[in-house]
């Protein structure tokens, strides 16, 4: 890649910004107890804590890498810096937060969504959350939403009941590393019976070089409840490479209904690896909105646990590989009850050499009955330096399944371009109009700020793409 | 608008397909081009916006005196020429009103352009072309019928108000009741700053917009232009009449065939 290329790509990523690093503390690059004990110390953490983040070093340091997937072999354990405390307390006003971070987020626009269409927002900066605040009604209902290190001091027995048991330290290496050095995230618990009817959202945002975020959200449902969670990150254009290895963990029981979205929209040297999973229990349902632009890497397949009868589970994961990317996400879902259902939708675009893979995978428990799981992947192909490849599973040990697995590989054909070019618009437009309603059924299903959010940064992506 | 066709050559992948078109058409004066299956038509209107699948190997297209062969397809769009297509082509997840709506935007300048105004003019027409309103949030020609793609393309060619239009075969696979409609559409726009070619097999729409011109294309070149008493010899005499006049033609056309074997 030549200078100059890079540069055009600096240029295209919108939040490259980045302002100097004004730390109050940082651990020195390197992983090790050492490291863990710092994290542990300037959190004040219980020592059950303690003694999961070290057992987790443990287990991550005997796990191989993954062998499969993307080429992760970029990845510098010792020269990434694993803990950055961007100040030195948490607000609820963002007049209070230091103003350096407050810029970055007001150039994000994040105070203005508060406003206009947000029940609650969190905002971490690096390592720590920087801001926390929700609409007052909310609770007094008994909502909370904080960040874990918070919900680890005020509701130990919510956080020891259900933190690392929908995903083990043991599941996977980076669940693992997540576990050791987790900081920030969100804690969520929604009451029985209460309905949060306009999204919460937090927001993740890298400031510093060579630096790794490992943020732990645990969002809990509980009976006949419902709440739509929303996350945005993105990163300073560097040279070198980041890490992004969060871990999300829901928990829907009997009745309640959990959607997450988030558009991810990193910069082209993060390698995001982040292992996502919810249990669905009785009648419960959980959806996932996964939408994955930018990174250098990214692997990622949202999960969902089918726990119990009439426990439904949605995976809606939308990627675009652009120029040295690669897009590795797709979905899971594990029926372990009879009487459930499954979709999982993937849409994915490659482009300039990018390479987007769909990897999924359906298992349905033995001795099960009245199974259904639908599986669509549609991957559309913008030139012919870049790759979609397709890789789906099935694990099915019943017999009174219905699974159905769709998959289609499209490009943008020259009739098409004709088409749209002769009304008047030129190429690149065409294509975009074309890429944004390749996507359009799954925006439709996004609120209409995410919506509009992701066709701008596809016509950010398309830009400058035809010759 | 005058639009100058002069001695076009075309060919696709080594295939000479037009050889040697000539046709002046202006603003104010209706064409109607005809001719068999198979003898270039598409490929004269393909080519005129810039197709790239052909090539011109010869000739020259003028706009107003200016040659448009270098220009992009859109760039030709832009100086109000507008094609009607045979095959219209579909564009899953975009909506008809937001296509038109950023066509329009083109045609008439970002500046000018008042949303209230265009949906108001888009309901309109959709009424006129008898067509449901709903149709405005329906993808683009998917899933369309026959019918409804051909007057969906005469409901951009209304909103869009080009100075030139091709219209190729709108009329092929319309019930009676559309084919009124559609000529209703093409005459509503007729005057002296619109000019059009209406590309056709049919008597029929000719009887209700009666051009001023014919044409018939034969084998990539027009071999006669006249009035409308063109099209009921036609009617009446069928290709073979055609065939006779041009028959030597014809014969050696089919010789070179015979000796390339
Ligand atoms: N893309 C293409 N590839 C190969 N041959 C082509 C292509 N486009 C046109 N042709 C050939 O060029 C000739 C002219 O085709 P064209 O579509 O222009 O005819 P037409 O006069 O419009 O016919 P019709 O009345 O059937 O619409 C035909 O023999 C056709 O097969
Ligand atoms: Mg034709």
């Amino acid at each position: 890649m030549s200078t100059e290329q890079e540069q055009v790509q600096v240029e295209d990523y919108k939040y490259g910004f980045h302002f100097p690093d004004e730390s109050v503390f940082k651990t020195e690059r390197g992983l090790n107890e050492a490291v863990i004990h710092a994290i542990s110390d300037h959190k004040n953490e219980p020592e059950w804590m303690r003694e999961f983040r070290l057992e987790s070093l443990r287990t991550f340091r005997a796990k191989p890498m993954p062998n499969w997937g993307g080429d992760l072999s970029g990845i510098d354990f010792e020269n990434i810096c694993y803990y950055a405390k961007p100040s030195e307390k948490q607000y609820d006003s963002w007049d209070d937060v230091p103003a350096a971070i407050k810029e970055t987020y007001d150039r994000l626009g994040i105070p203005e969504a508060e406003r206009k269409y947000l029940a609650g927002v969190g905002a971490q900066y690096d390592s720590e959350m920087v801001y926390h605040n929700i609409q007052q009604e909310l609770k007094d209902k008994g909502v909370i939403f904080t960040d874990p290190e918070t919900a680890v001091r005020e509701h130990p027995d919510l956080v020891r009941k259900f933190f690392g048991t929908v995903i083990p330290y043991s599941d996977n290496k980076f669940a693992a590393l997540n576990s050791a050095v987790w900081s920030g995230g969100s804690f969520v618990y929604i009451p029985p019976g209460v309905h949060v009817d306009v999204p919460l959202q937090a927001y993740f945002r890298i400031n510093s070089q060579n630096f790794g975020q490992f943020e732990r959200t645990l969002i809990i449902a509980d009976e006949g409840s419902f709440v739509h969670y929303v996350e945005g990150c993105t990163a300073p254009v560097f040279a070198t490479d980041s890490l992004h290895s969060a871990v999300v963990e829901i928990v829907a029981l009997e009745g309640a209904r959990v959607r997450y979205s988030t558009i991810q929209n990193w910069s082209s040297d993060v390698y995001n690896l982040v292992t996502k999973r919810g249990v669905a229990y009785k009648d419960a349902t959980v959806e996932w909105v996964d939408g994955n632009l930018g990174s250098k890497r990214t692997m990622k397949y949202p999960a969902v646990w089918l726990m119990g009868e009439g426990a439904h589970g949605e995976i809606l994961s939308i990627a675009f590989g652009g120029k040295g990317q690669e897009q590795d996400t797709g979905g899971k879902c594990v029926h372990c009850a009879s009487n459930t259902s499954s979709v999982i939708t993937s849409k994915s675009i490659s482009k300039d050499g990018g390479i987007a893979s769909y990897r999924g995978q359906i298992k349905v428990e033995p001795g099960l009955t009245n199974v259904r799981s639908h599986v669509e992947c549609d991957a559309l192909i913008l030139d012919p330096e870049s790759k979609s490849n397709t890789y789906p599973y099935m694990d099915i040990m019943s017999d009174d399944v219905s699974i159905e697995h769709e998959a289609r590989v499209s490009k943008i054909s020259e009739e098409q371009l004709f088409y749209l070019t002769s009304r008047g618009l030129d190429e690149e437009e065409a294509s975009t109009m074309i890429v944004n309603g390749f996507l359009d059924p799954l925006v439709k299903q996004l609120p209409m700020e995410y919506a509009v959010e992701l066709n701008r940064l596809i016509e950010l992506e398309m830009e400058g793409s035809v010759g | 608008m005058k639009l100058e066709i002069r001695d076009l050559r075309a060919q696709i992948d080594d295939t000479p397909i037009l050889k040697g078109i000539d046709l002046t058409m202006e603003s104010g004066q209706l064409h109607a081009l005809m001719g068999p299956n198979g003898s270039g038509k598409s490929t004269l209107s393909n080519v005129i916006f810039g197709h790239p699948s052909y090539e011109v190997t010869g000739g020259e297209i003028l706009v107003d005196g200016e040659n448009i062969l270098e220009l992009e397809t859109h760039e030709r769009a832009r100086l109000g020429l507008f094609m009607a297509f045979q095959y219209p082509v579909e564009i899953p997840g975009v909506t008809v009103g937001r296509f038109l709506k950023r066509a329009a935007e083109i045609r008439f300048g970002e500046e000018d352009f008042k949303a209230s105004a265009f949906i108001k003019e888009l309901r309109s027409w959709l009424d006129f072309m008898d067509m449901d309103q709903n149709f405005i949030n329906r993808y683009l020609n998917e899933g369309f019928s026959g019918g409804e793609k051909k007057r969906m393309e005469v409901l951009q060619m209304l909103m869009l108000k080009p100075s030139f239009a091709v219209m190729d075969e709108t009329d092929s696979g319309l019930d009676i009741d559309a084919l009124r409609i559609v000529a209703n559409g093409l005459n509503e726009l007729r005057g002296p700053d619109f000019g059009g070619m209406v590309i056709t097999h049919y008597q029929r729409i000719l009887d209700y917009i009666k051009p001023d011109f014919v044409h018939i294309m034969y084998k990539g070149t027009i071999v006669t232009s006249g009035g409308r008493e063109l099209v009921e010899a036609l009617e009446e005499r069928g290709y073979d009449w055609i065939r006779k006049q041009h028959g030597i033609e014809e014969e050696e056309n089919e010789k070179e065939i015979v000796h390339e074997h």
